[in-house]
């Protein structure tokens, strides 16, 4: 009975999950777009908690669909009408080519990991309650991956440094101007 | 386990990932390029963590948790391009974007 419940909730996740990655691709107005990134993530949440991840989806619920996307959504909101563009455009061989590339990393991805793991994947190992949880995030992040954890810091501030030199030219300087042909 | 094995959540993950690779070669609007990316970066995500899963390792999941803050990172600094663009007049369009080209 158990196991017939978690299959349900898994096939509804998953479904959610592939459908409303392809609504991410396929409306027209990013903010239909977000919105669907955002039903996407909630999603992946349901899935990463089948997994014994507790940590990650509760971080992949408040970083992500909290905090990134209603960043994204107020930049929508800034750019305005100038968002809508047209779905695609350029020559056709362009949209057939992006669709055979992107065909060709499925198939890739699909061979190397079947290739490389096949027969091994199903044997889960044995797990106790603790993997998955903060605790257990935490010992790993502060004994094993210091250092990860150190650079991850770095590249947060760099990129909140990129962002405030971005976004914070207000003026506008002549010569780039005429660098971009205006 | 209860429910489906690993190879399905697999299956799922390379499915997403496709789509956002479909999205990032296919759309011009940076905005929906940089949505895609993040499709693209919770694919591999759920991968990472459906593998620590199978080896029952937390490691998949602290590389896991790594990835959301670059993705952060790249999200800041997109967002910083798309709003420059905008405050310039220039039109969000990745295929009309040629001033630094050689």
């Amino acid at each position: 009975m158990g196991d017939f419940l978690v299959w349900v909730v898994w096939v509804l996740a998953a479904f959610a999950c592939l459908g409303s990655g392809i609504a991410v691709v396929t409306f027209s107005n990013p903010f239909y777009s977000a919105l669907a990134l955002i039903g996407n993530l909630a999603s992946l949440a349901v899935l990463y908690l089948l997994l014994a991840a507790e940590f990650v989806a509760a971080a992949q619920v408040l970083v992500y669909a909290g905090a990134v996307m209603v960043m994204f959504l107020f930049v929508i909101a800034y750019v305005g009408q100038r968002a809508d563009t047209v779905w695609t455009g350029g020559p056709s061989w362009q949209f057939v080519g992006g669709v055979l590339a992107g065909g060709a990393i499925l198939v890739e991805v699909i061979i190397a990991i079947g290739l490389g793991a096949s027969g091994r994947l199903r044997d889960e190992a044995d797990i106790d309650a603790a993997f998955g949880s903060p605790a257990e995030i935490g010992r790993l992040f502060l004994t094993d991956h210091l250092l990860a954890f150190e650079i991850t810091s770095i590249v947060l501030l760099v990129a909140a440094v990129g962002g405030v030199v971005l976004g914070g030219q207000s003026r506008r300087v002549p010569e780039e101007e005429a660098s971009l042909g205006r | 386990m209860m429910g489906p094995e690993i190879p399905l959540y697999l299956t799922v993950a390379s499915f997403l990932f496709a789509t956002g690779a479909l999205g990032v070669l296919l759309r011009r609007n940076p905005l929906i390029v940089l949505l895609s990316l993040e499709i693209m970066l919770n694919g591999a995500n759920l991968a990472f963590i459906s593998f620590a899963r199978r080896l029952g390792d937390g490691d998949g999941q602290i590389f896991a948790v790594a990835v959301m803050a670059v993705a952060a990172s790249e999200v800041v600094v997109g967002l910083g391009l798309v709003v420059a663009l905008h405050r310039r007049d220039l039109e969000l369009d990745v295929d009309r974007l040629s001033t630094l080209r050689g």
